[in-house]
């Protein structure tokens, strides 16, 4: 591999801006729908994917939402690239065929320039729409994704129940086919040891939480992403109230931690941030993990002003931008793991000493 | 994530409290600790847990197997699959097999979201029904009401031409 070229899009969930942003990194709504008279992906054969594929791509173009679009298809571009989208969560593991010997041929993305939309054909279900954003904007992402659902609707028959709702492979999504979800930051909370009795609230209201990279993925960097866990006998908008009450929930109660632990462990906080800090500013490997460890630390002590920088933009970029297939894809080349090491600590002293001089006033504060 | 076992805190019953229940009231959160029946009689309804996995989920239903004339043993009329592969694969194989397994995936779907009926969006196919444009029509009220109630007046304008749209002429 010699270089390789990804398109700068599916990224603007990074912005960090809209409501509690330091929290609250990014929204996601999707919506499993299927095509009407096709087997569902896993039972289909080559021809019947292209069959979808082909029609999800005319209507795309021809609608107003999402005609200025990029259509990929995953078996067409290098795994690399595959991995960098992967990586910016603009497609899931599934579509890029992990686990298996590779994609489909028919696995494709269409990834909207001017909205924070895209939609997945042919992974688990016909379609996959959804919006990503960045901040909290439940309703607002919602109410995009159901635009877009609309604009399909009407031009494609779409397999739905009088009595069961929307018709989905897997009957976790049945129903209304929606996943809302919300990737929140909540070191207060892991901090003073109350995480698992806010989790355990949370499940018992009917919601679930898993890592940032979404089902089976390993909560690392303190970042939970919370979301409902049933789809049917709910109206869409319900689902999204009660995630939205829920969240605000979660937002005040990680803030009550945080004052807690200002006000009984003053010290040893403060002390935790900057050691974060002074590790990711010197040190010469880093694993992803420690990493992310890291930026927890610091994303904290931007929040709570005890650093006065870089700001949570920065921040959110570096979580992607220190990832396998990017350090990759910045090197031009495949790198081995400890040269990935090096790589990613390099990147993260060059961004930290960018711009954002490392902070010398008294940290007592 | 691990909570010492804790009995039931209800009066009289020792039965283990599975039940883990975060209220926050006046900004203050107070835990209680219950079991299934007790959290039942609360009115609280036992979720499935975190990241279901369908096929153990079908294994433990498979324990009391439906009756014949449930259809199950029959493969699907559409695309082949019968009810044992989808006990497997935890996937469906067509949007028929809604229909070919019905009373075994109604019973399925009422241990994974507590419901069987959807009540969200109504899908109005390209060439709809007198029966699709009534069930959609209600939908699109509903949620004209609530767009007005949340103050999202930009969407309840786009609803109600929609609504305006679709309603038989002389009917408004
Ligand atoms: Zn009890
Ligand atoms: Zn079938």
């Amino acid at each position: 591999m010699s270089g390789f070229d990804v398109p700068d899009f599916g990224m603007s969930w990074l912005d960090a801006v809209g409501t509690s942003a330091d929290v609250v990194l990014s929204t996601r709504v999707r919506l499993a729908r299927n095509l009407q008279g096709y087997p569902f992906v896993a039972k289909a054969g080559p021809d019947e994917r292209e069959a979808v594929f082909d029609a999800v791509r005319r209507v795309a173009r021809a609608s107003q939402l999402t005609r200025h679009c990029a259509c990929i298809r995953m078996a067409k571009i290098d795994p690399h690239a595959r991995r960098v989208f992967m990586e910016r969560r603009l497609v899931s593991s599934d579509l890029v065929g992990e686990g298996r010997p590779g994609p489909h041929e028919a696995a494709a993305v269409i990834a909207v320039f001017d909205e924070p939309i895209s939609i997945m054909i042919n992974e688990e279900d016909h379609l996959r729409l959804q919006s990503l954003s960045s901040g909290l904007c439940i309703a607002e992402a919602w109410n995009l994704v159901d635009r877009l659902d609309e604009a399909i609707g009407r031009e494609l028959l779409l397999a739905f129940h009088p009595e069961f709702g929307y018709l989905t492979s897997c009957p976790t999504n049945t129903g209304t086919g929606l996943r809302a979800s919300v990737l929140v930051h909540l070191p207060g909370l892991v901090l003073t040891k109350e995480i698992d009795r806010v989790l355990q609230g949370l499940a018992h209201m009917g919601l679930t939480y898993r890592g940032l990279y979404g089902e089976g993925s390993e909560v690392v960097g303190n970042f939970f992403q919370i979301s409902n866990q049933t789809t049917l006998g709910k109206s869409e908008e319900d689902l999204v109230d009660h995630l939205v009450r829920m969240v605000d929930t979660v937002i005040q109660t990680e803030a009550r931690a945080r004052h807690t632990l200002m006000r009984d462990a003053g010290p040893s906080t403060e002390n935790l941030i900057w050691r974060a800090y002074g590790l990711l500013r010197y040190a010469r490997l880093l694993t992803y993990k420690d990493l992310m460890e890291l930026l927890s630390g610091v994303r904290l002590g931007v929040s709570l002003k005890l650093l006065p920088g870089p700001p949570v933009y920065t921040l959110n970029r570096m979580m992607i931008f220190s990832q396998a297939a990017h350090l990759d894809q910045a090197a031009g080349r495949e790198l081995s793991r400890p040269e990935r090491q090096a790589h990613r600590a390099s990147y993260v002293r060059k961004v930290l000493s960018d711009g954002n001089e490392p902070p010398t006033s008294d940290p007592g504060g | 994530m691990s909570e010492p076992d804790r009995s039931c805190e209800a009066p009289g019953c020792e039965r283990p409290a599975t039940v883990h229940l975060t209220q926050i009231v006046d900004n203050k959160s107070s835990v209680h600790y219950l079991c299934v029946t007790c959290a039942q009689a609360k009115g609280i309804s036992p979720i499935a847990p975190a990241n279901i996995d369908v096929s153990d989920f079908l294994s433990h239903l498979g324990e009391t197997p439906p009756p014949p004339s449930a259809g199950v043993s029959h493969p699907c009329s559409r695309c082949g699959l019968t009810f044992d592969n989808f006990k497997e694969s935890g996937r469906l194989g067509c949007p028929r097999c809604y229909t070919s397994f019905e009373s075994g995936l109604r019973r399925l779907l009422n241990r994974i979201h507590g419901a069987t009926r959807h009540v969200g969006k109504v899908y109005l196919p390209p060439d709809p029904a007198a029966a699709d444009l009534s069930r959609r029509l209600d939908g699109l009220r509903r949620r004209l009401r609530r767009a007005v109630e949340t103050e999202d007046f930009e969407r309840a304008a786009v609803l109600r031409d929609e609504i305006i749209a679709i309603e038989p002429a002389g009917k408004r």
